[in-house]
């Protein structure tokens, strides 16, 4: 088995502290993998190690090779891909700007498919078409979800992380943002998806880490981690969600 | 005074403050992207107009060897770190950037220079020979501590100020020069005279202005350079790295310092040192816009260029301080309308 993404024995600190502890995990090409957890867990810090944006140590294998010397800059030409839990946008910049950015290290390889792709983010957007000219800064919370997703698409992603892409958005919004994460598996897009809201990632997802204080405590498919006792009772209770 | 000394100054500090708004213009590019405030910007000027002038001479310029020595250290430090991760691959191109290109502008310079070409070329190789160097100071002083304070960003940009003051010493000599004009022409327009050295000025800022302009609104680098302004965590996330951003800003910086060097050479004579003096006044514009906003620093340079031409009509020994005290109201007035900007977190 060759997995797309293998971590291994990864761990990551601020100063001394370590928030991640030897944690493993791996997704398969064209799988949505989701990693659960309560606040303060480490999941966004989990994901910032993967893409290269905090230092780590322990191993990350992509795609047959090992990620130790490659700058976060360079991993986005490799097809990994970040959607921040903080969205990162150009707030000073239009909409269509953003998404031109998202395609940045396309450009310099000459991608001539980079029309098509716009086509389909505003097709799959269609509310980022109509604010094209908008200014990034002044979207609404959902808009600028779609945004940040829209703009991680434009970079041909063959792994997308994401981190809560449900933060703070209406149930409405989050459940129009999670049939685009299903939809996105018709394309072969791996993802690997990091969420509070357990019960939406679960429905979603093929596989499963739960992750508490920095350590993977269950793992396993995701339809069985939906049933198992322990994760019910601390993610998928009545207090589901917010929990921790 | 009468209105034909007041349009002339007039004509004489929109000339000067064209080149000061250049130059206010770059710093606010550089800080933006990099927080870096570039004080060596002067030193470009100078060498931009030395290395011109001995080019108008016949000789050499002492920037070939600068350009050399300098491509040589970028080369080592990044071959160490090339081959420190076993990325052997990059040597090539590490070769090639900063030691092939750099030997080959200097081989071309060597070749040409004693020809005495015509000016336009001799700006060009001018510009070849001083615009690289802007990325390579940035790789060799600034790249290394990309992420520290702007303080110490700052204090780097004074030790780089300095060291760049002594190297054109001792590359130029401690004689000034100055340039023929680009033009002898002159214009009468009712009582005032038109030359055609200013118009160059006025015109050569004003389409290097809008270059930019097209630049930042249009290519895809110049829009990455914006991004990495707005949000340098955002811009990694879409592969823009610092370290290209960095060099591209200086390169631009180095560009608009050469180019304006080149401009001014013909109006003032030119020391190793005089780029220093020169870089403050498009600092004062820049500073007016507050570092950040490119047409009041454009603006704020315009109205130190009319400041300086007046006063040194009515007060000429008292030219500079009237300048730069000038600062001084702007500061205060900055400080009643701005909030204060917290530094990036980390
Ligand atoms: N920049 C930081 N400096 C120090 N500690 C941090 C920083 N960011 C997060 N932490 C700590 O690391 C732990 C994990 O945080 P985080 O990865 O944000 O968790 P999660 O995304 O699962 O909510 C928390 O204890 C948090 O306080
Ligand atoms: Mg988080």
């Amino acid at each position: 088995m060759s997995a797309l993404l293998q971590v291994r024995g990864l761990s990551v600190a601020y100063g001394k502290i370590e928030a991640v502890h030897q944690v493993g995990l791996s997704v398969e090409e064209g799988r949505i993998v989701t990693v659960i957890g309560p606040n303060g867990a480490g999941k966004t810090t989990l994901l910032a190690a993967l893409m290269g944006v905090l230092p780590s140590r322990g191993n990350i294998s992509y795609a047959g090779g090992d990620l130790a010397h490659v700058e976060a800059e360079k991993r986005v030409g490799l097809g990994l891909c970040l959607v921040p839990e903080r969205r990162e946008l150009f707030a000073a910049m239009t909409v269509e700007d953003n998404l031109v950015l998202g395609a940045f290290h396309r450009y310099r390889k000459r991608d001539k498919s980079i029309n098509a792709d716009f086509e389909q983010v505003y097709q799959l957007f269609p509310r980022l078409k109509e604010r094209y000219r908008q200014l990034a800064g002044t979207l609404s919370g959902g808009e600028r979800q779609m945004l940040a997703l829209g703009r991680a698409l434009m970079s041909r992603p063959r792994l997308l992380m994401l981190d809560e892409p449900s933060l703070g958005l209406a149930p409405l919004v989050v459940r129009d943002i999670f049939r685009v994460i299903a939809g996105l598996r018709e394309t072969g897009v791996s993802i690997l998806l990091v969420e509070q809201n357990a019960r939406a990632a679960l429905q979603v997802s093929d596989y499963g880490y739960v992750l508490e204080t920095g350590e993977i405590a269950v793992e396993g498919p995701s339809a069985e981690l939906a049933s198992d006792p322990r994760v019910i009772e601390s993610y998928l209770g009545l207090a589901s969600g917010g929990a921790g | 005074m009468n209105s034909e000394i007041a349009l002339f100054l007039i004509q004489d500090g929109l000339t000067n403050g064209a080149i000061y708004a250049l130059l206010a213009l770059a710093l606010v590019l550089v800080f933006a992207v990099t927080r870096v405030i570039f004080i060596p910007q002067g030193e470009f000027v100078a060498y931009g107009a030395l290395t011109l002038a001995s080019l108008q001479l016949g000789k050499l310029p002492g920037t070939a060897w600068l350009l050399l020595t300098a491509g040589v250290a970028v080369a080592a430090v990044e071959l160490v770190q090339a081959l420190r991760i076993g990325a052997v691959r990059r040597v090539p191109a590490i070769v090639l950037h900063y030691v092939l290109v750099p030997s080959a502008i200097v081989v071309l310079a060597w070749w040409v220079a004693p020809q005495k070409p015509a000016l336009t070329f001799q700006v060009l190789l001018a510009l070849l020979l001083v615009v690289p160097l802007g990325p390579m100071v940035y790789r060799l002083a600034y790249q290394p501590l990309a992420n520290a304070s702007v303080l110490v960003l700052l204090i780097i940009s004074v030790a780089v100020h300095f060291a760049m003051t002594g190297l054109g010493l001792v590359f130029f000599g401690a004689e000034g020069s100055r340039t023929p004009a680009f033009s002898d022409a002159h214009w009468k327009l009712g009582v005032l005279t038109i030359s055609g050295q200013s118009l160059w000025v006025l015109g050569v800022s004003l389409s290097l202005i809008v270059a930019l302009l097209l630049f930042f609104e249009h290519t895809i680098y110049g829009k990455a350079l914006r991004a990495t302004a707005v949000n340098r965590v955002g811009a990694r996330l879409v592969g823009i790295s610092p370290a290209m951003a960095g060099k591209l800003s200086f390169t631009l910086a180095a560009l608009i310092g050469a180019l304006s060097g080149v401009l001014v050479a013909p109006i003032t004579t030119i020391y190793y040192d005089s780029g220093f003096l020169v870089g403050l006044k498009g600092f004062v514009g820049a500073i007016v816009g507050g570092l950040v906003s490119y047409p009041i620093a454009a603006a704020g340079a315009l109205l130190v260029g009319l400041l300086e031409a007046y006063a040194s009509f009515w007060a000429s020994a008292y030219k500079e301080v009237i300048v730069f005290t000038m600062i001084v109201p702007v500061l205060v007035w900055r400080s009643f309308t701005t909030h204060h900007i917290e530094e990036e977190e980390e």
